[in-house]
């Protein structure tokens, strides 16, 4: 399995560490081009204006909407990868993709002062506590009907999935809990699968 | 759940999201909207950039708070000030003013020349200036969420922030070649505790990210420092000293992303207008010489 790591910036040696630690084989994404052979594609944390405004530029939004057009394309989007996946944005947000149906706002909790981890429970991971890293983080302050919450944080959804979607206010690449990046490959896996069977 | 703010996952996370990404000075509200809207990933907020405060002389110090609270008005990315070394009150004013990092900077003037800031008493993080390895990791000590080679800022000359990134990166792979049995005496040679010359040895790396900074002036300087190795880039006077900021700042960005494709970096050099005027090293007075505060 070849999963796409957005490497226009951010902490994109992290996530391809997960990534290859999870199981499967990580490319680096730049240009359209290297979409090509990948079963998947993570958006990692970074500044989203830096990135949303270069994947326009450098054509990327246009080659991901294309490849997601028949819906088996799954993305995972971390912190800026969230706002980057978000229909609506509250804050500057110069380009996105736009294919979750979700509004995010930015730097939701506050400036870098506010930055915290938490021991979250996330059910569909198991019992046992996530280490979950929020720096800078969104907040997402309202979901569509296609939208399923999966984690909470006083109140707040901070993770959802909408078909092949996967979004996180926080950074799972942050902290050494491969959880995550499991339950995305396994989503990626069944994916194929169905795709496969048609 | 308890949350827990201020750690140091927290403060070295934020630098890991600025990887690859240009951090520039700016001195005012249009600068810094300028920088955000070429796709800089954070900006520095300054009274005066490097190259004004060399030829303006004197003490220079924290930059006023209403600049500061100004220039976090006007963008959504984050902001960093910068304090004197060892100025610890200052760093205390520009954590009460919550900016984003704070850069305990040889651009200023120091206040103690003997102690830095004992950094891991705040909860907003901290980035160093380094010239070699155990500079580095003697920052780290005192609780730097992220290292930047120094250069020597205000010059718009590269040839300092090379050679400090690559004594950084040849004493990287010295450690890395060194045995275990031999570390201690190592750690001796370069100033710098055991546990961290370890850790450097385990990854291969410093331990936190580590930006270019000090010189760079041509989106080509910018992808010749991320070509050696920088995770980033700071520019300080090299965007507003220029010709045409608006151009040189978004080439500066482009080339930092592809810096390793040359014909990006050609056709982002383009017609971008001249860059800041430049200073021979041989030029500068020991005196002037920023690098040399605060080792």
């Amino acid at each position: 399995m070849k999963i796409g790591v957005l490497a226009i910036q951010g902490d994109v040696r992290e996530h391809v560490h997960h990534t290859e630690a999870a199981g499967a084989e990580a490319v680096l994404v730049r240009l359209p081009r290297d979409l090509e052979d990948t079963d998947g594609l993570i958006i990692p944390g970074g500044e989203s204006t830096t990135i949303g405004m270069l994947m326009a530029e450098y054509g990327l939004i246009e080659a991901i909407l294309q490849r997601t057009r028949a819906g088996t394309y799954p993305i995972y989007g971390t912190c800026a990868g969230l706002i980057l996946l978000a229909k609506e944005v509250i804050g500057f947000s110069p380009a996105r993709l736009g294919l979750v149906d979700i509004d995010a706002s930015r730097n939701a909790y506050g400036r870098q002062i506010a930055s915290f981890e938490v021991a979250l429970d996330i059910p569909v991971l198991g019992p046992q506590p996530f280490p979950a890293v929020f720096i800078r983080a969104p907040k997402i302050q309202r979901l569509g009907p296609s939208v399923t919450p999966l984690a909470w944080h006083h109140g707040d959804v901070v993770m959802a999935e909408a078909g092949p979607y996967l979004v996180s206010s926080f950074h799972p690449e942050m902290s050494p809990d491969l959880r995550i990046h499991q339950y995305f490959l396994e989503k990626v896996k069944k994916l194929h699968e169905v795709a496969g069977v048609s | 759940m308890q949350e827990q703010r201020g750690t140091y996952n927290v403060k070295a996370g934020l630098a890991e999201m600025l990887k690859g990404g240009v951090i520039m000075d700016v001195t005012t509200p249009e600068q810094a909207i300028i920088a955000e809207k070429a796709g800089a990933v954070a900006v520095m907020a300054l009274e005066r950039v490097p190259a004004d405060i060399r030829k303006a002389g004197g003490v220079a110090r924290m930059a006023d708070p209403r600049i500061i609270k100004s220039i976090q008005e006007a963008v959504s990315i984050p902001v960093m000030a910068k304090v004197r070394i060892g100025h610890f009150v200052e760093a205390q004013v520009l954590e009460a003013l919550e900016v984003d990092y704070i850069d305990e900077s040889e651009v200023l003037t120091p206040a103690d020349e003997q102690y830095h800031i004992d950094k891991w008493q705040f909860n907003v993080p901290f980035v160093c200036g380094a010239r070699d390895l155990g500079e580095a990791l003697r920052r780290i000590a005192e609780g730097a969420a992220m290292i930047r080679t120094k250069g020597e800022p205000g010059t718009g000359n590269v040839v300092e922030a090379v050679r400090h990134l690559r004594r950084v990166n040849a004493e990287i792979r010295q450690v890395v070649a060194t045995p275990e049995s031999e570390l201690p005496d190592l750690a001796k040679e370069l100033r710098a505790p055991l546990e961290l010359v370890k850790k450097v040895k385990e990854l291969g790396r410093l331990p936190v990210v580590n930006f270019s900074a000090g010189g760079v002036a041509t989106p080509a300087d910018a992808a010749l420092m991320m070509q050696l190795g920088a995770d980033g880039i700071f520019v300080g006077s090299g965007v507003f000293k220029s010709q045409n900021p608006e151009k040189t700042a978004r080439a500066i960005v482009r080339a930092t992303l592809h810096y390793n494709d040359p014909k990006v970096i050609a056709e982002v050099s383009e017609d971008i207008g001249e860059a800041m005027p430049g200073l021979e090293m041989a030029t500068l007075e020991p005196k002037d010489r920023m690098q040399d505060r605060g080792i």
